[in-house]
């Protein structure tokens, strides 16, 4: 039982880093149609925006707990999503708005060339800046005293404080997109013109910063999962977007693409599959190198299932 | 008011409106007529700055329209309900109406607009927080009609408001634009319902496949042989 416990609190964990990159895919989907592969790009680009800031502050190793906390992670996470802001709203410019009109296959291998592209550099250019460590390998994330390392024991359930970190950033966002999608005249503009954009630009929104409204909300929660992967590994490379993304991804679609809360059901839903899957499938299909395999059967049975995802895609809808 | 200028608009190389001049002045209703596929739909969509023109141009208050992006046209005090109604189904009537006041600043301006739909319009103000899609057809186009009044428009352009509505629902139709334009507002009337809509047009135009054939006053098009013929079932 007590496994079952510390699987489920490590399948939340897994699930809220992949929930929080998924939410980008989602709305990005939800109002162009496009899957925009260079998604966990900007997640990774969001980890080394946080270790950038965190090398413009000195690389503070001797902060106490409070002041690392409540100071440095928030001005780390700013800095990420500052980041990976910029850079999603520059692709968003540069790579997709003016393929627009293009037929589909055209802006989904932009996006595959601005994810290449966007490893690459982080790659080759990263260790140039001045001061800065090589990115050609994986680079040790700053430690977050508090949060790094520490854990919270409870019964024979081990609690990371990392992962306290990541489920909690999760449900902020959660609420945050909550008010941001039904509160805000730009959240209820994104709602009309995924439903409808000829009939949303009638209405007088300008499509364009709804769309761009889209990326950036993307980027800035791609951006905190970033942190909380550092948090929780305790290291980020040029390469941590790949795999995370497409996780990201399965779960958008899991939960029905286009549709937010979807997102966050279905990365929560793969997170827990692929925890418990590793501990309670015996013999080698149990391993931890069947877990991306579980991860994708789960993905297929609910596509055979239940095509629309479990939370149901957005109802096109232009009766 | 507004004054077209040998429009050509196309859908990829196919022409689909090609060549059209017509005028609308302040504070009438002008009607235009034509059999599905003639291309008053896409007229009234490059008016709305949906889609470019391929050559031509609009002029409105003076300015010219064509190039100006959907979100400014609206703006600039042109409104539009489109073919079809194009409610967002799944929002309530208030929030559809709030929609159509994006881009509004003045709070105080849109809620009394806002009552006023509910005035008009007494069964929207009682349902206001439903869905729009439950409600009928007649309902559906009379919130579609106040959704497009929301953003105040000088220039109301209206897409078949009673395709698909009972001869009385058509009626209650007509007569909210009768009233509309009683309070200042120029309208521009595209149907297919030419009795209806010639019996409240000061001008009438007639479109067929992407070509005005020809235009008079509404009176006189109601009496017009050719008119009669085509559009009033008459022989
Ligand atoms: N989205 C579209 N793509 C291609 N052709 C279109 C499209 N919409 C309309 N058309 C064509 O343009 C012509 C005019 O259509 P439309 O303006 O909708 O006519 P109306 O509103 O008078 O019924 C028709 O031949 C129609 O088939
Ligand atoms: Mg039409």
């Amino acid at each position: 039982m007590e496994l079952f416990f510390q699987q489920l609190i490590n399948g939340l964990s897994l699930g809220s880093l992949y929930a929080l990159i998924a939410v980008g895919y989602t709305v990005v989907y939800g109002i162009v149609q496009l899957i925009n592969f260079a998604h966990g790009e900007i997640f990774m680009i969001g980890a080394f925006g946080a270790y950038a800031t965190w090398m413009v502050l000195g690389q503070p190793t001797d902060w106490s707990a409070p002041l690392s906390i409540l100071v440095l992670l928030p001005v780390m996470i700013i800095g990420g999503i500052i980041a990976s802001v910029t850079v999603a709203l520059l692709t968003e410019r540069l790579a997709y708005r003016p393929l627009r009109n293009a037929p589909r296959l055209a802006p989904l291998i932009s996006a595959i060339g601005v994810s290449v592209f966007l490893q690459e550099f982080v790659r080759l250019f990263y260790g140039r800046i001045p001061g800065f460590p090589d990115a050609k390998s994986a680079i040790p994330f700053p430690v977050v005293h508090g949060i790094s390392g520490e854990i919270i024991q409870l019964g024979g359930v081990t609690i990371q404080m990392s992962a306290v970190f990541t489920v909690g950033a999760l449900v902020v966002c959660t609420v945050f997109l909550w008010f941001f999608v039904n509160r805000t005249k730009t959240g209820r503009a994104m709602v009309a013109t995924s439903q409808d954009p000829d009939t949303a630009r009638l209405m007088g929104i300008n499509v364009d910063r709804v769309i761009m409204a889209a990326f950036a909300v993307g980027a800035g929660l791609a951006a905190i999962a970033g942190v909380a992967h550092g948090l929780s590994y305790g290291n980020i490379g040029f390469r941590m977007g790949f795999l995370a993304g497409l996780k990201a991804f399965t779960a958008a679609v899991l939960g029905g693409i286009g549709n937010i809360n979807g997102a966050v059901v279905g990365g929560l839903v793969l997170g827990v599959t692929e925890a418990m899957a590793t501990t309670f499938i015996p013999g080698q299909f149990g391993s931890s190198a069947w877990k991306d395999v579980w991860a994708f059967v789960l993905l297929i049975l609910v596509l055979v299932f239940r095509p629309q995802g479990l939370l149901g895609a957005k109802v096109v809808d232009r009766a | 008011m507004l004054e077209v200028k040998d429009m050509v608009v196309a859908y990829g190389r196919v022409n689909a409106v090609k060549g059209i001049s017509f005028s609308v002045e302040k504070g009438q209703i002008v009607t235009m007529l034509g059999t599905n596929g003639a291309g008053k739909s896409t007229t009234l969509r490059a008016l709305s700055g949906l889609l470019p023109l391929v050559s031509g141009e609009i002029w409105f208050e003076g300015q010219r329209l064509d190039g100006v992006p959907a979100h400014k046209i609206v703006e600039r005090g042109i409104a539009q309900s489109p073919e079809g109604r194009r409610l967002f189904r799944q929002m309530s009537v208030e929030d559809n109406l709030k929609l159509g006041a994006f881009s509004r600043k003045d709070a105080s301006g849109v809620k009394s607009d806002m009552d006023r739909v509910y005035d008009l319009f007494p069964v929207l103000g009682e349902r206001r927080s439903e869905a729009a899609g439950l409600f009928s057809g007649g309902e559906q186009q009379m919130l579609a009609i106040g959704r497009a009044m929301m953003s105040r428009p000088t220039l109301l352009m209206l897409d078949e408001p009673s395709m698909g509505l009972s001869p009385i629902m058509t009626q209650t139709i007509m007569r909210t634009i009768r009233e509309l334009q009683a309070d200042g507002v120029t309208i521009l009337l595209v149907e297919q319902n030419a009795q209806a809509a010639l019996s409240l047009a000061d001008r009438g135009y007639v479109l067929e496949v992407g070509h005005i054939m020809f235009s008079d006053t509404g009176r006189n098009l109601l009496g017009d042989d050719r008119v009669r013929r085509t559009y009033l079932g008459a022989d």
